[in-house]
């Protein structure tokens, strides 16, 4: 079988459009069977694989500035696509695939050791601590083509990964070789009402992520592009979700930088 | 330390000493004999019994049979329809696949009783009339973990439908559906053979079988951690 170009699914987020509305995590949500209890209140135990931070630049009144971050999985590619979390997993359960630079998760492989969200810097990984239970009808709603994870299990963002199969089959039974950047867009993308989030192969130079964001694929992917950056870049994970903001103070928390300067 | 040491030191003398009095020629050789005959014999009993209780007993007992709803000829419609399998098993034009087919298609031909067949005439009063879905047992259905893409493979593949259903196309009757009873799933994905030998290609349906093949034709060998075929080309 012929191979096609490696792809490289990214994103970017521009900070400056977001209004924090949490469309994207709703449509996260409805579209991955993502699992929710009656009692919410626990954060530590809540699962949401799109979640939205808010940020404060921590200045009194004429100057206090709020920014909202929302944070899909990063898909670190690492170096030659050690991201943290395929490293240190035992089981396979988690894996680089290089030609569409996706990290997988296999539920039915992980046995819940929870390395990886050891491992995860930007805490994307979530462990089920319970059986998911659906309000009565609800199991009727679920995408069937997402599998629904059981107790004992960490799952996570996967940038839609059935939407990719299935844009796939649709160019195969058009006869097409390749699929188009409107054929595989995530959940999220589709749902943010501001147009925050673009979605697309960052090894396309035909892809708006590419034109955004530029990325420098000999210098770590690291964004050319102005106003760009990739959260705690500096820890090397290579991220393939890049943030956009004018604001100096968001760039400079997206890689802690306040927490360095005090230490210093 | 020292005082366990010494007590060690004291239990191993022990040993050795009481090793020349159970090993003493003094017990009858014959009675010995006898004795080491019978534990082989019960080893042999019970190293049978056991293989009998793997290997028979316990796949019997682990497949449920259900019988198939309607009995379907697969043979007869076979010859009646124009495009092959595609006629009733079809892609819709996004590129899913219909899988078996739903009662509306049925009824396309079957609004009333064509043959002579019992069969046909109980499915037009069972399910046409009282417009029932058949509930059919699907032999080749995948755990909920795996994404297969019929088109994938039928249109860029370019396979045909015997390399892993086999010859369905040509029988007269379905078989019994085995499931398994501690997973759910059908016995087609383990094998007929409990043993997991295979002498067809359509005798397995186990991920193994996929990435060989998937091995074979160079399908997406990305993975980082097994520098085989990834996982997100057929799990979701």
């Amino acid at each position: 079988m012929k191979h096609e170009k490696a792809k490289k699914f990214g994103m970017v987020i521009d900070l400056d459009k977001c209004t924090g509305c949490g469309s994207c995590m709703v449509a996260c949500m409805a579209e991955n069977n993502v699992p929710f209890r009656e009692d919410e209140t626990d954060k530590l135990l809540s699962v949401a694989w799109m979640r939205v931070y808010k940020l404060t630049n921590g200045k009194p009144f004429p100057d206090a500035d709020i920014c909202y971050l929302p944070r899909p999985c990063q898909h670190c590619e690492g170096h030659h696509g050690h991201s943290p979390c395929v490293s240190v997993c035992p089981a396979t359960a988690t894996d680089y695939d290089t030609r569409t630079g996706i990290v997988s998760q296999i539920y039915a492989r992980c046995f819940g050791c929870r390395y990886c969200m050891a491992a995860c810097p930007y805490h994307v990984r979530l462990f089920n601590w319970y059986d998911p239970v659906w309000p009565d009808g609800m199991e009727q709603s679920l995408n069937p083509d997402v599998s629904v994870r059981m107790r004992g299990v960490v799952e996570k963002c996967s940038f839609c990964i059935q939407r990719y199969q299935m844009a796939k089959d649709r160019a195969y039974m058009e006869g097409r070789e390749d699929i188009e950047e409107e054929d595989y867009q995530t959940a999220c993308t589709q749902a943010c009402p501001a147009d925050a989030i673009t979605f697309g192969d960052l090894n396309n130079p035909h892809h708006k992520v590419h034109q955004l964001a530029r990325p420098d694929h000999r210098n770590g992917g690291k964004p050319r592009a102005k106003n760009l950056f990739r959260l705690l870049e500096r820890l090397g994970t290579n991220p393939k979700v890049y943030y956009k903001s004018s604001r100096e103070w968001v760039r400079n928390l997206g890689d802690n930088h306040d927490a360095i300067q005090e230490k210093a | 330390m020292s005082t366990e040491d010494e007590q060690a030191k004291a239990v191993s003398e022990d040993e050795i000493s009481e090793i020349p009095e159970t090993g003493s020629p003094e017990i009858g050789e014959n009675e010995q004999d006898g004795s080491g005959a019978m534990i082989i014999l019960f080893f042999i009993l019970g190293f049978v019994a056991s293989l009998i209780v793997g290997w028979i007993i316990f796949p019997k007992l682990l497949y449920s049979q259900k019988q198939q709803p309607v009995a379907f000829n697969h043979a007869m419609h076979n010859e009646l329809v124009d495009e092959g399998c595609e006629s009733c098993h079809f892609f819709r034009e996004d590129g899913s696949y219909s899988g078996v087919p739903k009662l509306a298609q049925c009824i396309d031909c079957h609004e009333e009783v064509q043959g002579e067949s019992e069969a046909e005439e109980y499915f037009v009063t069972e399910y046409v009339q009282k417009e029932r879905e058949v509930p059919w047992l699907i032999y080749a259905k995948q755990p909920p973990c795996v994404f297969f893409s019929h088109v994938a493979h039928v249109k860029k593949g370019d396979m045909d439908c015997v390399t892993c259903h086999g010859n369905i196309g040509e029988s007269e009757s379905l078989r019994v559906y085995e499931e398994n009873r501690i997973s759910g799933y059908s016995r087609d994905i383990w094998g007929s053979n409990i043993g997991g030998f295979k002498k067809n290609s359509w005798d397995r349906m186990k991920m193994d079988d996929c990435a060989e093949c998937h091995r074979k034709e160079n399908v997406n060998q990305g993975s980082v951690q097994t520098e085989k075929g990834a996982c997100f080309v057929c799990h979701r």
